[in-house]
């Protein structure tokens, strides 16, 4: 007994789930032809579905980065007084994660099904979707959803979107909750949690974009059904960004605890010789290809060996490729987003950019390793949110990965791949605006 | 109930009182900012605790119950 609703459409079995076949956006006609109309979760009299023990039964876990248990959040804010708010956040600060917006742009409908379903089940009367503000596409297929929504009254809350600044930190949750006030896109020190005071000092259920997709396909198929892909600890499924040497990059979504070996032959397999995979984007980690192939995606899995699944991404580095240059220019850039507030981030990071910098030029290469080991130990859990965390588990999991790198920079000087353009993505400067506000 | 020392690294910019006043327990990092030993304070410690938070001219450091 764990459906909502009488399905009107069977429920899909096996993959894709989310990242179906879709060719442009994805109408609010041909997403209820798909999948059934939205069940209601409560109807003020009558029958009332407890929709967050589903989500409790499904265990489902957010897939913002942090994983953390989706219905333990909602119970929290539903435990809260007052009137309360769900954001739904699709901000995707991560430059190498496509995923978000992929969702957005294609499947408007299910993001938007779920944010308005998560609201019911915490008893929201507003529903924010956070957007990046440089994604135009987002932005324009939301606001288009969100008038065949409201022609076709089929929300019983009022739904609207915001466009964030472009910051890698603007999606923190803090930082969310304090720029929705009209502040800066900052991180803030907590508690209050958002879930205690958020927007307007209302419990507020911030859940990543993603999440809330699949939140939406639980409604309507169950718990059960949610479990048939993923372990048992990690039920479900989640779409992936694959980067680098493969011959299809890009979105794709995988049964959690699939071997990286089968995601990467799914997506066409490698085009070059790989020397080490990037998992969970710049708060991630890098790990050696020899001891990565068979290593199943997840975060339990992959945390079990001290790696990161975060948002999903993937990345493959090829041997011609130095990772330690690519390791820099990434540290540079998590620099440069530092909000400033914190003196071990503010400080810290770009000294550490900088020796990395020299260590790719080739010039003390056995100090600056020692000086990057002595900060990073230096600045673990001393910010308020978790860019300089994130930044140094990226950094030395690249001196621990790229150690023979290390020496041959050290006896040969800088490598030729240092001058070479950058693999990693990172946003391009034209026409960016780079404020907070 | 056993009690930390927490800084509000928002706050904070590297005065340094709390890290001489109380150095068994607070060190300063390569820019100066205070590293702190994330244990309970030992009672016979916590007059100097109390010393270095309330000496903060920043209102930076505070003494909280763990969780």
């Amino acid at each position: 007994m764990t459906r909502t609703v009488e399905a009107l459409v069977a429920a899909p079995s096996g993959l894709p789930r989310l990242v179906a076949d879709v060719s442009g956006t994805e109408s609010l006609i041909a997403h209820t032809e798909r999948l059934g109309v939205m069940p209601r979760v409560s109807s003020g009299r009558g029958r009332s579905v407890d929709l967050i023990g589903i989500v409790e039964r499904s265990g489902l876990r957010g897939r913002g980065g942090s994983g953390f248990p989706t219905a333990t959040k909602m119970h929290a804010v539903a435990d809260g007084r007052g009137p309360r708010v769900v954001i739904a956040n699709g901000s995707e600060g991560e430059p190498a994660s496509a995923k978000d917006a992929w969702l957005l742009t294609s499947r408007p409908h299910l993001v938007l099904d779920g944010a308005s379903l998560a609201a019911q089940a915490v008893n929201a009367s507003e529903v924010v979707i956070a957007l990046d503000r440089h994604d135009g596409r987002a932005r324009a297929t939301i606001a288009r959803a969100l008038e065949e929504r409201r022609a076709a009254r089929i929300d019983p809350v009022r739904i609207r979107g915001v466009d964030l600044p472009s910051r890698y930190v603007a999606g923190e949750e803090s930082a969310l909750v304090h720029w929705v006030n009209g502040g800066e896109a900052k991180p803030t020190f907590v508690p209050p949690r958002p879930f205690e005071r958020g927007v307007r000092g209302r419990a507020t259920l911030i859940q990543n974009v993603e999440t809330l997709a699949h939140l939406a396909l639980i409604a309507r198929f169950g718990a059960d059904w949610f479990r048939e892909l993923g372990t048992i600890t990690e039920p479900g499924t989640a779409i992936v960004t694959l980067g680098g040497a493969v011959a299809r990059p890009g979105v794709c979504e995988i049964a959690i605890g699939t071997p990286l070996r089968d995601v990467l032959a799914a997506a066409g397999g490698p085009t070059e010789d790989i020397a080490a995979f990037l998992t969970g984007g710049y708060f991630g980690t890098w790990i050696r290809a020899e001891t990565a192939w068979d290593l199943p995606l997840g975060h339990l899995e992959l945390g079990r060996v001290g790696a990161a699944f975060g948002c999903g991404v993937v990345f493959a580095l090829p041997t011609g490729a130095c990772g330690l240059a690519e390791t820099a220019r990434v540290a540079r850039y998590l620099a440069g987003e530092s909000a400033g507030q914190c003196g071990p981030c503010a400080y810290g990071l770009p000294a550490i950019a900088d020796a990395l910098d020299s260590i790719v030029a080739g010039r003390q290469v056995k100090h600056m390793t020692g000086l990057i080991r002595r900060w990073t130990s230096q600045i673990a859990g001393r910010g308020a949110c978790h860019l300089p965390d994130g930044a140094i588990r990226f950094v030395a999991s690249a001196l621990d990965t790229f150690a023979p790198e290390l020496e041959r920079h050290h006896s040969r000087g800088a490598c030729a791949s240092a001058r070479r353009r950058g693999l990693l993505p990172l946003p391009d400067g034209d026409g960016r605006e780079w404020g907070w506000r | 109930m056993s009690e930390i020392l927490r800084v509000n690294p928002l706050r904070c910019d590297a005065q340094g009182l709390c890290a001489e006043l109380f150095p068994e327990w607070i060190s300063y990092d390569d820019w100066g900012y205070p590293i702190i030993r994330a244990d309970a304070i030992p009672p016979h410690l916590r007059e100097h605790a109390c010393r270095a938070v309330s000496s903060c001219p920043r209102v930076a450091l505070a003494l909280v119950e763990q969780p």
